[in-house]
């Protein structure tokens, strides 16, 4: 018997139990849609992570914080130096596999304010120029202040595009670009001259979008504007905070709002982070020895800081993705193992119902391999619509989920993830048919023929 | 060289620690055209001999040969080949599959004999207008009376062309009158050469077949054979 003929019996046999088959089939629909929609939800959940690392200043990054004493060192925990800028010279001076080294000095609840606006940026921190470098940012227009700038400590400072947006209007509301190169802004106090800014940060997503909604008709605005909230901005957090960082020159920062000014009598010398980028990434472990060695020693032998490398961080993505993966793979396992099991019942239920069906077959010549192909096309044929019909639904399901998550965390279709899924199904079809296609092989003829 | 013959065959079921005999030392021969009918109570072992003669079953002792084949030799495959190629059987609940039509019923030997889908066509209408159905080929069988169902039946036993054709109660199910029309076609078929064995617990029906073959107790009990009486210079007997 040619395997067409067994076929088209299959797909009568489910086209006669529409309904039935539609339940059975449920099973591996589910399944495959959530196996697919969770390999696209990971996958944009990946590209999302990478993009953010590249942004936050790429793998050869380390940054230096602050960290308590060690517990056999709690007797010196008063003598602890803090992170001061005796160790930037320190490290400037010894440790010369660290290519790079940037101060930073926050300023604790910053606030800006110009004309009766106000804004909370991320970040206020005095720095060097060499920020600029270190955290990939690009200024778009103006310039960054410079050692001169620092030296003679000027009121100057580099403003982020979610700052001209807050005080000045953005590109959006305003309907042109407003570049407030040489305006004065109030920050804690005092005033500023902003003479950069940088450019605007955004992932691919978003710019796609942006630039997509600009080739629209404008909506026309009735009523009092309203603030669509923070929610409504689904910028990305990684680039939403770079856009929102200010710097100040190092020296500015420390005479203005960190030795004795204002309410302020306790000068405080201590920086927030000391940003190092190593010379070869290939030799991330000995550049960092040096640079600990060379902090040891300004530190007295007391270990209150800490390296924090990107790399960490891109294993904790990699590894988050390879939880996630894991997690969702297994939850759709589980729903495609559900789905085979449902085919298996099925299946046994059909061939309870066919067993004089099969006797008659079997009377009439068929063999029992042939009975056991019949069963296990139908149960194939079923799986693999099951398999198509989940395909469909992922599809339907990812535009959904695309349409809820944030811009750079879009999910995204894999092939393999479809290939994966399907041969999946078409596995399961197999294995739920093979016990019940034994089954009807094995059935005796006469029994069969006399069952009622 | 006889078309059938069964030699010192038994078939033992055991029930517990106890034996049953269906079938006890039987051997018949049955030849080329012949038209039989094999009868006896229910319990005798009528139906355990239909089946063992038919390829459905395999005897515990004793040895048949088919058309030259050695049935207790053969395998599961090899059975199904023969069942599908030599032999035609007719059911007392007629045993059509519900959901195929007419013409697919009678074809349906032919698909496990790997005929082509043309071939099996032409031969599934050629067999239904013997049986004189040709114009209901489309038709479901519950759409059907029960003679007609019986003669769609015989058509798919026909169609592979087997050599003998074992009909078990054909009549079984249906009124008397039916029944009496699908034992003229019997008798029809028979007389164009065909073997044919039915099977029956009703003496009546089995005084159509010149040889009748009485079996009791699992054991041939009694043959009658108009051929050795010289009845078959009779007319045929007709049917009650």
């Amino acid at each position: 018997m040619d395997l067409w003929i067994t076929i088209t019996i299959g797909f009568k046999e489910i086209w006669a139990h529409k309904f039935r088959s539609l339940l059975t089939m449920l099973g591996i629909i589910l399944g495959v849609a959530s196996l697919v929609a969770m390999s696209a939800l990971v996958k944009g959940m990946e590209n999302g992570l990478r993009e953010a690392l590249v942004a936050i200043g790429g793998l050869e990054k380390v940054t230096v914080v602050e960290e308590d004493v060690p517990a056999w060192q709690q007797q010196l925990a008063d003598q602890a130096p803090g992170i001061t800028m005796r160790d930037v010279y320190a490290l400037k001076d010894s440790a010369p596999m660290i290519k790079l080294i940037t101060p930073e000095m926050r300023m604790r609840g910053p606030t800006v304010t110009r004309q009766g606006k106000a804004f909370h940026p991320w970040m206020i921190a005095g720095t060097w120029p060499s920020a600029l470098e270190m955290n990939q940012h690009v200024i778009a227009h103006g310039r960054m202040f410079n050692e001169i700038d620092d030296e003679s400590a000027r009121s100057v400072c580099v403003i982020g595009t979610a700052t001209r947006d807050e005080l000045f209007g953005s590109p959006q509301t305003t309907g042109q670009e407003i570049i407030p190169i040489g305006e004065r802004i109030n920050i804690n106090g005092h005033l500023f001259t902003i003479i950069g800014m940088f450019k605007h940060y955004e992932s691919d997503q978003e710019r796609k979008r942006r630039e997509l909604e600009k080739n629209q008709p404008k909506e026309i605005k009735t009523g009092p504007a309203r603030s669509r909230g923070y929610g409504g901005n689904r910028s990305s957090f990684v680039f939403r905070l770079k856009n929102a960082t200010i710097y100040l020159p190092m020296n500015t920062m420390w005479i203005k709002f960190r030795s004795t000014a204002g309410t302020n009598n306790i000068p405080d010398p201590r920086l927030s982070g000391l940003q190092l980028k190593v010379a070869d990434s290939e030799r991330m472990e000995p550049a960092l020895q040096q640079a600990r060695n060379v902090l040891m020693h300004t530190h007295h032998g007391i270990e209150d800081f800490e390296f924090r490398t990107q790399e960490s961080w891109s294993e904790n993505i990699s590894q988050q993705i390879r939880h996630a993966r894991v997690s969702r793979g297994i939850i759709a396992g589980i729903s495609l193992l559900v789905g085979g099991i449902g085919i298996m019942n099925i299946m046994f239920a059909s061939i309870t119902e066919r067993i004089r069906e099969i006797g008659i077959r079997k009377a009439v010549g068929a063999t029992t391999f042939s009975i056991f192909i019949q069963i296990l096309v139908e149960s194939i044929v079923i799986a693999l619509l099951g398999g198509l019909a989940g395909l469909v639904t992922s599809y339907a399901l990812v535009r959904v989920l695309a349409a809820m998550s944030p811009a750079e965390n879009a999910p995204q279709i894999t092939l393999a993830s479809m290939a994966l899924a399907f041969g999946f199904s078409a596995g399961i079809g197999v294995a739920a048919g093979l016990l019940p296609a034994l089954k009807a092989a094995k059935l005796d003829p006469i029994e069969a023929l006399r069952y009622e | 060289m006889s078309l059938v013959e069964l030699r010192n065959v038994s078939k033992i079921y055991r029930v517990g620690d106890e034996e049953i005999r269906a079938l006890d030392d039987v051997s018949l021969d049955i030849e080329t055209g012949e038209f039989i009918s094999i009868i006896g109570p229910s319990g005798s072992g009528k139906s355990t001999l239909m089946h063992i003669l038919g390829c459905l079953d395999s005897p515990t002792h004793g040895t048949i040969r088919l058309d030259d084949t050695l049935i207790e030799r053969a395998s599961p495959a090899q059975l199904a080949a023969i069942r599908n190629q030599k032999i035609g059987f007719v059911f007392q609940f007629f045993n059509l599959l519900p959901k195929l039509s007419v013409a697919q019923n009678v074809e349906l030997p032919m698909i496990y004999a790997g005929v082509s889908s043309r071939e099996r066509r032409e031969r599934a209408m050629a067999a239904l207008k013997m049986v004189d159905l040709e114009n209901r080929s489309k038709h479901r069988p519950m759409q059907l009376s029960g003679g007609q169902q019986q003669r769609v039946a015989i058509a798919r036993a026909l169609v592979n062309r087997p050599k003998i054709v074992f009909a078990d109660e054909p009549t079984g199910n249906l009124d008397s009158h039916t029944g009496e029309t699908i034992l003229h076609l019997f008798r029809e078929l028979s007389q164009q050469g065909r073997t044919i064995v039915l099977v029956t617990h009703d003496p009546e029906i089995a005084a159509v077949t010149p040889r009748r073959i009485e079996i009791r107790d699992g054991k041939i009990s009694q043959t009658v054979d108009a051929k050795l009486a010289g009845l078959d210079r009779l007319s045929p007997t007709p049917a009650p």
